[in-house]
């Protein structure tokens, strides 16, 4: 009885079953494990496809004119884009990681609520195969951009809108019950002994993200659920001359539309606070700051939601007010900003790909910060508003911020999931070649921008040409190595260099307490944290 | 997964209570919608203006001028025309002006049409006073009708001094169909 698996106390004992064979194991598991790889398996899918989609609008935007596509066919793009990057690629890979990981950082055997975990992610699937078949219906797909502002959704709406409204409905409610789960796990599942100032800190950005999604996606579901009932039940929510008021829909959405920009960022300042001190070999700087910072920077999302409206006419006190509000936020963001920094100070770092994707989202996702603060500035945001700046402001704290943290946990945990270890040549050239082109992609927007060239545009002016064609090439160039993190992934998948249970040279948390590959059950005899 | 029945009472208990926060906050959404009509009535933030006859204002105050101007517009595609009578002018605060927009039914059918105030600046709308206006309701017109739609009003002489320009807005809309 001397195998491995009996000298790992945490490992499950004999009567414990492996994963069913056949189709069934994914359809009908429970298993966090395999839950989370579906949950990032179909993420990767969805930044495919929404990349797909982005290669269609920068290839229309390579020259004035047009090139490729209708001004139809590109306002349903730029709309499906931004719907499914946002809910389909982004929100779902972080939901992934939180199921893979959270149990096995806080020592629990699963999820508290395993069932619910099966239901909230086959319900993806469901969500945006309705939203993407609007595009082969008659009439439009979706059209309005990812904000769908009243009354382009209203009035103006495709009647492929109630398919929309459908769709952001179910993943709506995936994203709750994923929430829920997050919570429950957190708040019911840690290992004895492990306090919740104990626990990792991507386990607290989650949990701190969780109320966050709980909080106000139903605010969205009630939106998109006012927004059905002007279009078919007669209602005036949104409708001035019934008595409404199209301001209110913007006040509404960004109600929920500004937390949800942290629902995106707060797990990569959990997945970076994670991975820095093992390649920086020192201890994260200022742990409870950083709990601190996190919830600071999530109660104040609540309060900054007009800084999206400033040229709507709001009154002077309102603009301040939003203004100074909106600057508040950069202190919290700026004592992590600091904390990282603090913490690769005198260390000994070493450059693998996952803190090479570290180091890009750190200095990246704070210029793209910066631009965030020109932003808030009222009178520069009157001149910015709705121009490319923007786009490049929210690419820059997106790509570079969210999905490079992303990409950065997947190389980090990659050989404890699959017990192989990647192709490190091929994970620094996907690496390369995606920060060279991130930046070469958007920051020339920043100067179409200040320049004056509007966004969800098919055409341009002529002197915008020459940073259109820049961006376009960087564009093609950062689609084109995601396929080489692809066949990276498959490849460790399906072999390489076995992997150590510790994987790095001195990583810290309870997930390398367990062998690599992760068994299929884990952690079925608590661990004791001292 | 949860060893003791305590524990799986604790679960359930924060399962409910998160469930109910869920649907508080589907709610609340809704929620929203009196709520920012409250505030901005309360407020006078967004431009809006009493849809009644206002209480008549009997001081003048005659140590300044208002530029007032009257702007109108048309929502959607719909075939009218429609004007201000006097589209600049100037007027001291309190002072009742009585003027009119025009409004042309450009169509063969009888059409029901409903024109909504806004006021710039916005919190210059609570000291807007109609006595009369065709935005109270809403107008029957016939096929290819004009009709001369009234409007009297001042500006209460006490709108703050900052404000020197106040531009009253009226968008027509289609309702026939609602």
């Amino acid at each position: 009885m001397d195998t491995p698996h009996h000298i790992q106390g945490s490992v499950s004992d004999d009567h414990a079953h492996g994963p069913a064979s056949g189709f069934q194991r994914w359809l009908l598991t429970t298993n966090h494990k395999d839950i989370g790889s579906m949950y990032l398996w179909f993420s990767f899918t969805m930044f495919l496809v929404g990349g797909m989609m982005a290669m269609l609008i920068r290839a229309e935007l390579f020259q004035p004119g047009q090139q490729l596509v209708h001004p139809e066919l590109f306002n349903q793009m730029t709309t499906m884009h931004g719907l499914i990057m946002v809910f389909g690629a982004v929100m779902p890979a972080f939901v992934g990681l939180a199921n893979w990981m959270i149990p096995l950082m806080v020592g629990a055997p699963d999820m508290a609520l395993p069932r619910m975990n099966n239901w909230s992610f086959w319900l993806l699937p469901v969500a945006f195969f309705i939203l993407i078949s609007t595009l082969f219906m008659e009439g439009s797909a979706p059209n309005f951009g990812w904000t769908f502002y009243a009354p382009l959704s209203t009035s103006y709406g495709p009647p492929s809108t109630d398919f929309f409204i459908l769709a952001v409905h179910i993943m709506g409610i995936s994203s709750i019950m994923g929430a829920i789960n997050v919570i429950a796990t957190i708040l019911n599942m840690r290992a004895p002994g492990m306090t919740l100032m104990k626990m990792p800190i991507f386990c607290w950005t989650w949990l701190i993200t969780a109320f966050l999604l709980i909080a106000v996606m139903p605010v969205l579901a009630g939106a998109v659920t006012m927004v059905l009932a002007d279009r078919h039940l007669g209602t005036s929510f949104f409708n001035a001359a019934g008595g409404g008021d199209p301001v209110l829909f913007q006040h509404v959405f960004w109600f929920f539309g500004h937390p949800e920009v942290y629902i995106m960022i707060l797990p990569s300042f959990g997945i970076v606070s994670q991975i820095l001190p093992t390649f920086t070999r020192k201890p994260l700087f200022g742990y409870a700051s950083m709990v601190y910072a996190t919830s600071s920077i999530a109660l104040l999302s609540f309060i900054v939601w007009a800084h999206h409206m400033f040229t709507t006419g709001m009154p002077l006190e309102a603009e301040l007010f939003f203004m100074y509000a909106t600057m508040l936020i950069a202190v919290p963001t700026g004592v992590k900003v600091f904390n990282w920094t603090a913490t690769m100070f005198k260390g000994s770092l070493s450059f693998e790909t996952p803190m090479l994707f570290t180091l890009a989202f750190i200095f990246l996702f704070t210029l793209g910060g910066f631009s965030g603060l020109m932003l808030a500035i009222t009178p520069a945001d009157f001149q910015y508003h709705d121009t490319y700046f923007v786009v490049a402001h929210f690419h820059y704290v997106l790509v570079p911020g969210a999905v490079f943290s992303v990409l950065a946990a997947a190389y980090y945990w990659l050989p404890k999931w699959t017990g192989h270890m990647y192709s490190e040549t091929l994970g620094k050239l996907h690496f390369w070649l995606s920060v060279i082109a991130v930046n070469v992609t958007f920051f020339p927007m920043h100067f179409l921008g200040l320049a004056g060239m509007p966004r969800r545009i098919p055409d341009y002016a002529l002197q915008f040409a020459d940073f259109n064609q820049i961006a376009t090439v960087g564009a093609f160039f950062f689609g084109s190595a995601q396929l080489i993190f692809l066949y990276n992934v498959i490849r460790t998948v399906k072999g390489g260099q076995p992997a150590s249970a510790k994987v790095w040279e001195n990583p810290e948390g309870l997930e390398w307490t367990v062998p690599s590959p992760a068994p299929y059950h884990t952690h079925t005899t608590p661990p004791r944290i001292d | 997964m949860l060893q003791t029945i305590s524990q799986q009472q604790r679960l359930k208990k924060h399962v409910c209570i998160m469930v109910m926060v869920a649907m508080a906050m589907f709610g609340f959404g809704f929620a929203l919608i009196p709520l920012y009509n409250a505030f901005c009535k309360v407020t006078g933030l967004n431009g809006k203006t009493e849809n009644e006859i206002a209480m008549p204002v009997t001081h003048i105050d005659t140590s300044r001028f208002l530029n007032l101007e009257l702007l109108a517009s048309i929502n959607e595609n719909i075939q009218f025309e429609f004007y201000a009578q006097k589209e600049k002018f100037m007027a001291h605060p309190g002072e009742y002006i009585d003027t009119a927009f025009w409004v042309r039914n450009l169509t063969d059918k009888p059409v029901v049409i409903q024109a909504i105030p806004s006021v710039a600046p916005g919190l210059a709308a609570k000291h807007v006073k109609k006595v009369v206006c065709f935005c109270f309701q809403r107008q029957d017109l016939g096929p290819n009708q004009v009709m001369k739609m009234p409007l009297r009003f001042t500006v209460a002489s006490e709108l703050p001094k900052k404000y020197n320009t106040v531009t009253l807005s009226y968008t027509l809309f289609d309702v026939t169909h609602t």
